[in-house]
């Protein structure tokens, strides 16, 4: 459990309608409060298209809610920054720089001198297990490798918060069971404040601190759990398996 | 991936001799093989392969040798391109980068682009007179056209999801343009790049067979004039193995600057 209790990000009554052109204002957040504490894993869990990403993209602020603020470290949120980093889906790797470009381009951008962001990509390449791979281009790596930079580069840039959008759905069952595993290594090695959007329950249930099962639009907390199973957990586990259960019997199933 | 494709290109380019073989072939069998026609209406390629060796040394009937014709164009033809990229890549990246600019030279480009290069040769010879400024511009035109065209698209195609990325890492707004859009749409700016030479080349031989003393075009011309079909042809093949040797070296700048291949 998160040894910190303090509030790092708060959603004050946040809506976030979008003009869809046929359907006129579609409304896929409503009146949203969260609390998201320092230090804890928060795995926002819901049904697809339920308006998991959209709560994700206002957070970094790459969209605005339409109504309500979001606070982050006791600023209200209105444009991207540094402090918070995100892993995204399709990696959004840069193609023309190296597994080490990609990863110091963070400290690059926020004027950290050469030697330094070396060293501390470096540091990120290894903690990711990506050593000797420094020097290839993103195209030649696997997907789960690719994911891995892009853990990596967010990490990096030393962020308050790590948003990461349902990154490991592109990859295949096997790759994403290890990944599950090294990101859970990697957030015990370096805690981080951690939201972590999923819509596979197998997955919130052993990564998370805390799951918020989300409904479907306009999306709003449905249910909360405190996840306090010891780590490394085990898919087989009775009492994951009871947790399973019992969020499966929560969610909204729809097609 | 290299090597495994090389086995796939030596094929590829064993064909691709054997279709110019094919070729050559069939022109001799209708010319010399066959007699079909007569040498002053089809020159054959023997006859074309030695005025070929004999354009390079004598000057006859045109005034200047092959070299000295060569030369003349791709002077023409490299300074046009040349000041064409210069302009058009800024051009062209900046007016998609920018809505102010694109608002300001949109309207005057999409009229521009749609005028053929040669259509601009009369004009720019009633405003400079016959010489290299002439043939220049008008090749500058045609280059600039298809450098903006090529760059103002790259840059429009970069993903957003990249620019949000540069901007969690707090990249301003330069740091974007420069670290983020225009390393993504270098693909594109060399696409430009080749279309460009392309249409450069192209454009120099018709404005040098309407207003020229020296260059390849204005060789063909003369040669037309005369009834020296063999000379015709020569320039041709000059014109089309030039090309095709700039081309590729522009690709493999091309592939030299640009890194890493696309991601899905």
């Amino acid at each position: 459990m998160s040894e910190n209790k303090n509030v790092l990000i708060e959603f004050r009554h946040v809506d976030k309608e979008f003009d869809k052109p046929e359907e006129g204002m579609y409304k896929v957040v409503g009146d949203l409060n969260i609390q998201v504490r320092e230090n804890e894993f928060l795995v926002l869990f819901g049904p697809g298209q339920c308006g998991k990403s959209t709560i994700l993209n206002m957070i970094a602020g790459f969209e605005m809610p339409t109504a309500g603020e979001i606070i982050c470290d006791g600023k209200a949120v209105d444009r991207p920054g540094p402090e918070r980093g995100m892993v995204f889906q399709n990696t959004a790797l840069f193609p023309w720089l190296t597994v080490m470009g990609n990863v110091e381009y963070g400290p690059k951008m926020q004027g950290v001198k050469k030697e330094e962001r070396r060293r501390r990509a470096q540091k990120y390449i290894d903690l990711v297990g990506l050593q000797g791979f420094e020097n290839s281009f993103p195209v030649k790596l696997s997907g789960g490798m690719q994911q891995r930079v892009g853990i990596a580069r967010a990490y990096c840039n030393e962020p308050l918060v790590m948003l990461l959008d349902e990154p490991f759905g592109h990859l295949d069952a096997q790759t994403r069971y290890l990944m599950q595993d090294e990101l859970t290594r990697i957030w015990q090695a370096e805690k981080r404040t951690v939201i972590f959007v999923t819509n596979n329950i197998e997955e919130a249930v052993y990564l998370a601190d805390r799951i918020l099962v989300l409904r479907n639009c306009p999306t709003g907390v449905k249910a909360e759990y405190e996840i306090n199973l010891p780590r490394p957990r085990n898919y087989t586990d009775p009492e994951f398996l009871r947790l399973r259960r019992e969020i499966d019997a929560v969610v909204d199933h729809t097609l | 991936m290299k090597k495994k494709q090389g086995a796939r290109m030596d094929k590829y380019l064993l064909v691709s001799v054997l279709s110019v073989c094919v070729g050559i072939f069939v022109w001799w069998l209708v010319t010399d093989g066959l007699g079909l026609f007569r040498s002053n209406v089809l020159p054959s390629p023997v006859k074309v392969c030695q005025t070929f060796l004999k354009k390079w040394v004598e000057a006859r009937p045109d005034g200047a040798t092959l070299l000295q014709h060569l030369m003349a164009s791709l002077k023409v033809a490299l300074g046009g391109y040349l000041i064409g990229a210069l302009v058009g890549i800024p051009l062209g990246i900046f007016m998609a980068w920018n809505d102010k600019v694109d608002m300001l030279v949109r309207p005057v480009f999409d009229l521009v682009r749609t005028i053929p290069g040669v259509a601009w040769t009369s004009v720019m010879v009633t405003l400079v007179g016959i010489g290299y400024m002439s043939k220049a511009l008008v090749i500058f035109i045609s280059a600039m056209v298809a450098m903006v065209i090529n760059s103002y698209s790259g840059i429009k195609q970069t993903k957003t999801v990249h620019l949000w990325v540069g901007q969690t890492f707090g990249a301003s707004n330069w740091d974007l343009l420069t670290r983020v859009a225009i390393p993504s749409a270098l693909p594109m700016i060399f696409t430009g790049l080749d279309v460009a030479l392309g249409s450069a080349w192209t454009t120099l031989v018709a404005a040098e067979l309407l207003a020229s003393t020296r260059g390849l075009g204005f060789m063909i011309q003369q040669a037309r004039g005369i009834f020296r079909l063999d000379i015709v042809i020569v320039g041709m093949v000059v014109i089309a193995i030039t090309g095709a040797i700039l081309s590729s070296i522009i690709r493999k700048i091309g592939d030299r600057v640009v890194k890493g291949g696309r991601l899905r």
